[in-house]
């Protein structure tokens, strides 16, 4: 299996243990990451509030890129990146003269018959929601995880058109076939506050902290997400959750490639678990244990 | 008593002007209220997303662009899912927003709009997000200098952050920007 591979910036920076543990999950499952050359950045949460045409022209750029390198479907594991290049592509096929605009303004063609994939949506498909359970060396059936999907993903679902825009399924999915027991919960989709990460931090702090809440309160022992911009969120922010609300909630914050890498072995530092602030591996050290 | 609302007949088409610069044609909300109870900033907003939705289709520009509602909307596009007349409210949000820059209007909420000028800032320099020098520009624009200073010392020493900025793409994204600003001007 080949694939374009559109890392998005936070994947280069606050998130890059996403991108350190995807590409050796992907490696041990058999799958060429081919990164798009010269990528650049998809406008996230900054262009949509100044231009439509900016915001389209920017994602839509990489679609153009990845057509030179001959490849058709790209994997984007950033769920803003996700949804940015999404929505661009759904704009351009709806609305005419935007497309003639973004035509204007990168000198290219848009690319709309390039397929826009979530990581996500291939490890819960066959074949290989089938042959992950086949690569398992650690036992973590002792970790309780809620899989946390984040806004944008699902959301709105005609564009994304990702699992089921309600009750997504295919991270639990994914947890469950490396044998983790992953725990139903009510806020799949609930939005942690992202956009204001950095403007208006006391949102992100009240609504990560709700998050995790709900987390505890079905037991968990660790959220899984799939989005570098809710990782930050939970993750850093749960030292002023302590400032705010008298206890630090200690919940451990782990991507879900991480959590498939150290079922099929790898350590933590192949992982980058221990570049988040709220400690992770000591719930994965006590849980584990060799198949 | 019933008090009734004096509606302008041009004022009244500013629900025209909505659906000219973003698409949606907000007239088919019916002011049911469920993008406003299962809005997670609701609590912050002045006007609920409903309201919003209902003040446009009224007219009422100032009571629109001095609200703070869609400079606290999150994007998380939950309102949109909700409406049962498809009204795509979060990208109404986006669009009230670009309308008021076209027309050089205050932001009730100004550092959202600081940081997005940041952002794009950012970009037509590096061509993809230089987080620390993003942050930075943020901070003198907003003079908030030592806010999150302790998480982010902290995410420094994880090594989470690049401390030179790479270019890669930086020339495209900066002809990009050009020419867009050229065609938004004409």
């Amino acid at each position: 299996m080949k694939y374009a591979y559109y890392p998005g910036c936070s994947l280069h920076s606050t998130g890059q243990e996403f991108d350190k543990s995807l590409r050796a999950v992907c490696n041990i499952l058999g799958i060429e990451l081919v990164e798009i050359e010269k990528w650049v950045c998809c406008g996230a949460a900054g262009a949509h509030n100044v231009s439509k045409l900016l915001a389209t022209a920017l994602p839509i750029q990489n679609l153009a890129l990845m057509a030179d390198m001959g490849l058709d479907e790209v994997l984007v594991p950033c769920a803003e990146c996700f949804s940015k290049l999404k929505t661009a592509q759904h704009s351009v096929k709806t609305d005419k003269k935007l497309k003639r605009d973004v035509v204007k303004a990168l000198h290219k063609d848009c690319n709309e018959e390039a397929q826009v994939i979530h990581p996500l949506t291939i490890f819960a498909e066959e074949p290989l929601i089938s042959k992950i359970p086949t690569l398992v060396k650690r036992d973590l059936s002792g970790l309780k995880v809620v899989s946390y999907y984040g806004c944008l993903l699902t959301r709105p679902p005609k564009i994304t058109q990702f699992d089921i825009a309600e009750n997504p399924v295919s991270m639990d999915k994914v947890l469950k076939a490396v044998g983790i027991t992953s725990l139903d919960w009510s806020c799949k989709t609930i939005c942690c506050g992202a956009s204001f990460a950095l403007t208006k931090p006391e949102i992100v702090v009240k609504l990560s902290h709700k998050l995790i809440q709900e987390a505890k309160s079905v037991g968990a022992d660790a959220i899984a997400v799939a989005c570098p911009l809710c990782h930050v969120n939970l993750d850093t922010r749960q030292s002023d959750m302590e400032k705010a609300f008298g206890t630090h909630p200690q919940m451990p914050i782990l991507y879900v490639t991480q959590l498939m890498g150290y079922s099929f072995g790898l350590s933590p530092e192949e992982l980058s678990i221990n570049m988040h602030l709220t400690d992770a591996e000591s719930i994965l050290k006590k849980v584990s244990q060799a198949r | 008593m019933t008090e009734a609302i004096q509606i302008d007949e041009k004022a009244s088409r500013l629900s025209d002007a909505v659906a000219a610069a973003g698409g949606i044609d907000v007239s088919y909300c019916y002011q049911c209220g469920k993008c406003s109870t299962g809005c997670p900033l609701a609590y912050e907003m002045d006007l609920k997303p409903t309201q919003l939705m209902h003040a446009i289709q009224l007219g009422l520009k100032d009571l629109v662009y001095n609200s703070k509602t869609m400079w606290m909307c999150a994007s998380c596009y939950t309102c949109s899912v909700h409406c049962p007349q498809d009204v795509d409210i979060a990208e109404v949000m986006d669009t009230v927003k670009i309308m008021m820059l076209r027309e050089k209007r205050t932001p009730k909420v100004p550092d959202v709009l600081k940081l997005s000028r940041c952002f794009v800032e950012n970009l037509k320099w590096f061509g993809r997000m230089y987080e620390l020098g993003m942050v930075g520009m943020l901070k003198l624009s907003t003079g908030k200098l030592t806010q999150d200073m302790d998480m982010g010392l902290k995410m420094f020493k994880k090594g989470k952050f690049n401390l030179l900025p790479g270019f890669t793409g930086a020339w495209a994204v900066r002809n990009i920007i050009r020419r867009v600003n050229k065609q938004e001007k004409a």
